[in-house]
């Protein structure tokens, strides 16, 4: 981890302290919170695929929805423990990216966006087709709360579950692109062919990335089964997919910070257009153009540009 | 029906999606050339031109051709206008902002569709009546042959445009290598307005001719993009005669595989031959891999 990261975290931690006493248990606000840390999850896998090793994906909702369909069914239709809906999700999500990845990652750059688009799309009809485990287009209800130690998990409790995944997650990702395998996805981002010529494993590699971004996909999707208990096919479809891209290069795709912030901006903008009714959708639509236009390396880069134009 | 019957019924359906998702592969065809981007507002030109003609022929009573006209001119020039507001601003832009842009371009003009139009769908009363025709027991809606004969006229005057212009032969070159072009003395940025331009009149075309048989509503497009973007993979990004035959292709697969296998699964089975096609060929159909090794994205 590099030393420049340590004040954001720090920031962080010290937000989810003192967050209890900010909101004074505002339920709407803490349910936002929550959505915010599991979109921040997938946002962050994404980062790392995309920002740092610069391969696409038009798919991560299929993961996403891989392990919340997993752990749903696990625990609502077979009564397992809560614990064996999250490996399995993750195993499941995991091995698909893995056989998937394989013939997948040989393509470039848009091959590889319609190719990983195909495989979210075809997870998607299977969502909605597969009526006796999933329950098709009208959902699967009844999924039941995480709990540790007899105590079940919600509102500001699951709120601390959620920020303190993606904690841990954030500083392994931190560390992860600060070592030898962070470089090697940052030089075959550079050119792939400039990483094979100083010995890179450059399939190894991306497939790597992949799937731990799928990993990551499939826990955000676990948590978020078991925080809304009741999911459906929309929730994952090509619209999220590319929602999770969105979040990641208008925060700045160049920093996992970039993703988390672009997670909450997507999180939370909505919310608040919620009010303008028939408005809403132009308008959504306006500020995301707006914001692309005047800050196209993302939200964080133009935040740092304007401190360092003043300091001068 | 027999089995003959059926399989006219599907092929004349699959034909007639393929046309659409051929006209928009072709759009997407066009811009990736001109400038590497996908442009994912694609299918809201569509979507803009069956709602425009809607309202130049029921609003402003405009009689079939002039209001076809009309359409088209109007849905050309929003295009020529996202190309100057969005995209050329942003000419250093990373590829992905680019098209994160255009994403934001097709949820703007969502919203503005769905602002002025509601979220009712719009229907448009055929081109030359609705008495069906029956061909091997097959029930045939002339409006059928109407979108087979002007995608063929449209995909004709493209490949025309390519191969006779000098501003088609440029748009080339510029695909094949924008630095190149410029070298040459080439002005890209009017060739990128250009591509913008035109293919936002083959969306416009694609949703005049298909809203009398499929009707038309302001959330449309994601899903013709969805399929256009394939169909322009399938084929081999920047060929643009294997976009128009992906897109057939998709078509048929997808209407084939509603009526003989299952109706729930045809969007995957025309996924899953996508996939299959790109494993094996990765630069598809039509596409040269030595061109693609080339490109950047």
């Amino acid at each position: 981890m590099a030393k420049k990261d340590f004040y954001p975290l720090l920031i962080i931690i010290a937000g989810l302290v003192l967050f209890p006493l900010l909101i004074r248990g505002n339920e709407y606000f803490i349910t936002i919170l929550v959505f915010w840390g599991i979109n921040a999850i997938i946002a962050m896998g994404l980062c790392l695929l995309m920002g740092y090793a610069g391969q696409i994906s038009l798919g991560h909702a299929a993961f996403f929805g891989l392990g919340a369909y997993s752990s749903g069914i696990l625990t609502a239709k077979y009564a397992l423990s809560p614990i064996w809906g999250i490996i399995w999700g993750i195993t499941l999500a995991g091995g698909i990216a893995y056989l998937v990845g394989k013939p997948t990652l040989r393509l470039k750059g848009h091959y590889m966006a319609v190719a990983t688009l195909g495989i979210g799309e075809i997870f998607y009809i299977i969502f909605n087709e597969l009526i006796p485990l999933t329950g098709g287009p009208s959902g699967l209800s009844g999924i039941p709360l995480l709990t540790i130690g007899g105590e079940s998990l919600e509102g500001l409790k699951f709120f601390y579950l959620v920020w303190i995944v993606l904690l841990l997650l954030l500083i392994f990702s931190l560390n992860l692109i600060n070592s030898r395998i962070g470089r090697a996805w940052r030089a075959i981002h550079g050119s792939e062919l400039g990483a094979l010529t100083l010995g890179i494993d450059v399939a190894r590699y991306k497939l790597q990335i992949f799937v731990l971004s799928a990993i990551y996909a499939a826990l955000a999707g676990s948590l978020y089964a078991h925080f809304v208990t009741f999911i459906s096919p929309s929730s994952f479809s090509l619209m999220f997919s590319i929602l999770l891209l969105m979040m990641v290069v208008i925060g700045g795709a160049e920093t996992l910070w970039g993703a988390l912030l672009g997670a909450g901006v997507l999180t939370l903008l909505p919310e608040y257009l919620r009010g303008l009714e028939d408005f809403e959708v132009l308008a959504y639509g306006a500020i995301l153009m707006v914001v692309l236009l005047f800050m196209p390396r993302g939200i964080l880069f133009a935040i740092k540009k304007m401190l360092w134009r003043s300091k001068e | 029906m027999d089995l003959i019957s059926q399989l006219c019924q599907y092929l004349f359906a699959g034909l007639t999606l393929g046309s659409i998702y051929a006209l928009v592969a072709l759009g997407f065809s066009m811009i990736y050339g001109a400038t590497g981007i996908i442009n994912l507002a694609q299918g809201e030109f569509v979507m803009l031109g069956g709602l425009i003609m809607v309202f130049s022929s029921t609003v402003l009573h405009l009689p079939l051709f002039l209001a076809f006209i009309f359409t088209v001119i109007v849905v050309t020039l929003l295009g020529a206008l996202f190309e100057r507001l969005a995209i050329h601003p942003l000419k250093n832009a990373s590829l992905i902002t680019l098209i994160m842009i255009t994403l934001a371009g097709s949820i703007l003009f969502r919203g503005g569709a769905m602002f002025i139009w509601g979220k009712d769908p719009y229907g448009l009363p055929a081109f030359s009546g609705d008495r069906p025709w029956y061909l091997w027991g097959a029930t045939i809606q002339p409006q059928i042959f109407w979108v087979l004969g002007i995608t063929g006229g449209a995909v004709l005057g493209i490949g025309l445009f390519f191969s006779r212009t000098l501003t088609g032969k440029a748009m080339i070159a510029c695909a094949c290598n924008p630095l190149a072009a410029r070298l040459l003395g080439i002005n890209v940025w009017k060739l990128v307005l250009l591509s913008f331009a035109l293919s936002a009149a083959l969306g416009a075309i694609a949703g005049i001719i298909i809203t009398p048989i499929t009707l038309m509503e302001y959330d449309r497009g994601p899903m013709l993009a969805l399929k256009g973007f394939s169909a322009a993979v399938l084929g081999g990004l920047g060929s643009s005669m294997g976009a128009v035959v992906a897109g057939f292709l998709i078509g048929l697969i997808e209407s084939l595989g509603a009526g003989l296998i299952s109706s729930g699964y045809k969007d995957a089975l025309a996924l899953l031959v996508l996939l299959i096609v790109l494993w094996l060929k990765p630069s598809g159909i039509l596409g040269s891999a030595e061109e693609s090794a080339l490109k950047k994205f």
